[in-house]
């Protein structure tokens, strides 16, 4: 291990991988270079927009003391989200043994990787001082472990981070090769992934649930609801990475993975929908200042209405979503399934995002109704954090597919000369 | 085709010299547009001294550190405000435990705890903070939903009563179980403090606290030189660095000095009693024991250190 690496092979061998795996993620048509330039033109309008933020204080944001958490921690909440559904090719791949997911299942892992990037950067750009973010390192500033919930949000989603990066990495590795992946390493991982992509989402559950003093948070039906609605948007992200891919690589695969997800999607839906109305029945039923916050979302409270567009945009988007995925057409490789992907994240994306933080902020802990939109820096920087997730996925699913459809493998003398003849071949 | 005996960074074996030559013109782009999209941050960062960034938790300093930072902040305040301010440590006096009492019957309304609040502990003026909030509310209930704390009019007006709210200074407080980083804690006296040089403003306590009771500083406080308050306390009433949270100490750089809170020093009703609670000739422990007090949102388990009352 302590060699300089230029006497090791086998870190030689690595760095060489990633020295082609690099070549690849900057090769294509010009359609990929057009969308490579274009996401990297808006992460540096986000990035530009978050240092100015910095700088300037976030005053810049539309936050204010009333509503103090914004557009940031919504779309953390829904990225951590993205990054749990992730686990739903997992596990039917390994606790079902089927087989052609278990082929795919690396798309879900690289999801993942991508969504759990930005839901961090999603925290990092709400600090109000970023430069002091050491405090939070474990050992060497002081972390209020195991009392504060978002000290375990960050061991969890960190965990979740490595976790995924070791197996989609060796995978790679293994296939680049042309070794058989030996399940040692990465079976148990794994496993593990599965249960930590249940934490992430629970304990993010944890952070607002936890809270006594914010009644619209404060119920213990979050985390499932939390978990329901991810295995809907994140299967549905999935859903649409799979058709770019089957479209723009020679990566060949039948319909049943997607068959899988779908139903899959189906059934978390309605688990989503039911836990959603069951907790919209015991806020309005029994009414009082519970259900105040639920009111002002879905009807607006003494003239304000800021999220009653945003909120109704939700449901009839989760609606449709909902069944147009249980139209059979859903099972076939037409347009009805990306459709109802789009509704449904869109929807969840709102439901989760600006439908759930901010109504935990209005009215305020003593009744103030107190309005929050997002600044324009705010929507910057977030378009900035999505832009930046989708280069981190972009590469990912493409250097996958080149090491999945052989195009991508060693040239070394030790690996397989299967893979040796096909390089060439051509 | 392969092995080009010259590989530029971005540029491998596998692509055509041409293409190698714009992606590696494209890659040198990329990085100075990064470096011009960042510049904001270099600007930033050019005020912040090297021993503020690598400071440690208050609590982990030692007294000689302390008198340092101390300096460190009176120089910068000098600097940045132009005013002479002195800032020391006030640590938590033994045998105490402070208490707040607030009589709800003669409370006219008239803000003027609110105001003397901004001035003592250096608020920003452009907000016109304070830590405190007075509620006009209904008579006929203690209902917040009927509560307005924007009201414009003269006071008292007939069918309400007032209703001032600051931080309760819990005995379990969920601000401090909020903290990621032990940057809030609660102090032997029962005081809740922020060192603020060591927050991050992740704003979960902000998110975490029942009684509206915390701040941010969503930019530099703005206060002119001659409106300073100069007797500074480092947990306390200091000037406070744009980005973190910041609260209400029941003025522990005056009442650990055994002087009274600002806000009871300006209120013209005498609505407002403060004191230890450990002392049993102490006029809170007078309330306390024969007043009918209560406590906002008891049913949460806060605890409060800070009780209401009526006189009949």
């Amino acid at each position: 291990m302590g060699n300089p690496t230029h006497h090791n092979p086998v870190a030689m061998s690595y760095l060489r991988f990633l020295w082609r795996a690099m070549g690849v993620a900057t090769d294509g048509n010009w359609v990929f270079y057009a969308w490579m330039t274009a996401l990297t033109a808006i992460a540096l309008v986000g990035a530009n927009a978050w240092a100015v933020q910095v700088r300037d204080g976030m005053i810049t944001t539309n936050m204010s003391d009333h509503v103090s958490w914004g557009l940031y921690i919504a779309n953390f909440t829904f990225c951590v989200g993205l990054a749990a559904g992730g686990v739903m090719m997992v596990i039917p791949a390994y606790l079902y043994g089927d087989e052609e997911m278990h082929h795919l299942v690396i798309i879900g892992e690289a999801v993942a990787i991508a969504a759990i990037l930005m839901s961090t950067l999603s925290v990092v750009v709400d600090l109000g001082r970023p430069d002091r973010f050491w405090h939070l390192i474990p050992g060497i500033g002081k972390f209020n472990w195991p009392v504060s919930m978002l000290t375990w949000d960050v061991i969890v989603l960190n965990g979740y981070l490595v976790i995924n990066v070791h197996i989609v990495g060796y995978l790679l590795y293994e296939r680049y090769l042309g070794k058989t992946p030996n399940p040692v390493w990465y079976v148990p991982f794994v496993f593990l992934s599965i249960i930590w992509a249940i934490s992430i989402h629970t304990v993010t559950a944890f952070l607002y649930c936890g809270l006594g003093g914010r009644p619209f948070w404060n119920t213990a039906l979050l985390a499932p609801r939390f978990l329901a609605s991810a295995f809907v948007s994140g299967p549905a992200f999935i859903l649409l990475g799979l058709r770019i891919l089957r479209m723009n690589s020679r990566w060949v695969w039948s319909p049943r993975p997607a068959q899988t997800l779908v139903q899959i999607i189906r059934i978390a839906m309605a688990a989503n929908l039911l836990m959603f109305f069951s907790e919209l029945f015991t806020l309005f039923y029994s009414g009082g200042t519970h259900a105040s916050s639920a009111h002002y979302l879905f009807f607006g409270s003494h003239g304000a209405t800021g999220l009653v567009a945003w909120t109704w945009t939700s449901m009839i988007l989760n609606l449709v979503g909902a069944v147009l995925f249980f139209l059979p057409a859903a099972l076939e490789r037409g347009m009805v399934r990306p459709i109802a992907c789009v509704c449904c994240i869109l929807g969840i994306w709102i439901e989760k995002g600006m439908g759930l933080i901010i109504p935990g902020f209005i009215p305020s802990t003593l009744h103030e109704i107190v309005e929050y939109t997002p600044s324009l820096i705010e929507w910057k920087v977030t378009i900035g954090i999505w832009a930046f997730g989708l280069i981190v996925l972009t590469i990912l699913l493409k250097l996958i597919a080149a090491v999945f459809t052989d195009q991508l493998h060693t040239t070394e003398p030790e690996s397989a000369a299967v893979v040796q003849s096909s390089l060439h071949g051509a | 085709m392969s092995n080009k005996p010259v590989q530029l960074p971005v540029v491998n074996t596998e692509t055509e010299g041409r293409r190698g030559f714009f992606k590696a013109c494209g890659a040198t782009l990329g990085l100075a547009a990064w470096a011009t999209s960042l510049r904001p941050l270099v600007e930033w960062a050019g005020e912040l001294s090297m021993d503020e960034l690598l400071q440690k938790h208050f609590r982990e300093l030692t007294s000689d550190q302390k008198q340092t930072v101390f300096k460190k902040l009176e120089e910068d305040t000098k600097e940045n405000y132009g005013a002479d301010v002195t800032i020391s440590d006030h640590p938590a006096l033994p045998g105490v435990q402070y208490a707040y009492a607030l009589n709800l019957s003669i409370c006219i309304g008239c803000r003027k705890c609110s105001e003397a609040c901004h001035i003592e502990n250096n608020h920003d003026r452009k907000t016109n903070n304070s830590y405190i909030r007075v509620f006009e509310m209904e008579k006929g209930g203690i209902n917040f939903d009927q509560g307005d704390a924007n009201y414009d009019h003269p006071v008292p007006q007939p069918g309400k009563f007032y209703m001032p709210v600051q931080c309760q200074q819990c005995e379990n407080p969920p601000c401090v179980k909020a903290c990621p980083i032990e940057a809030t804690w609660q102090e032997p006296d029962g005081i809740v403090v922020v060192d603020y040089n060591w927050c991050i403003g992740c704003r979960y306590c902000e998110a975490a606290c029942p009684y509206h009771a915390r701040r941010f500083n969503w930019e530099a406080p703005t206060i002119p030189a001659d409106e300073i308050n100069p007797n500074q306390g480092y947990l306390s009433n200091r000037i406070r660095p744009q980005g973190v949270m910041e609260k209400c100490t029941f003025c522990l750089h005056r009442t650990r000095e055994g002087k009274m809170p600002a806000c009871l020093e300006a209120c013209p009703t005498g609505a407002r009693v403060f004191g230890n609670i450990l002392d049993p000739n102490s006029e809170i422990r007078w309330v306390i024991e024969n007043k009918r007090t209560f406590v906002l949102k008891e049913e949460l388990g806060t605890k409060p250190h800070f009780y209401y009352f009526f006189d009949e």
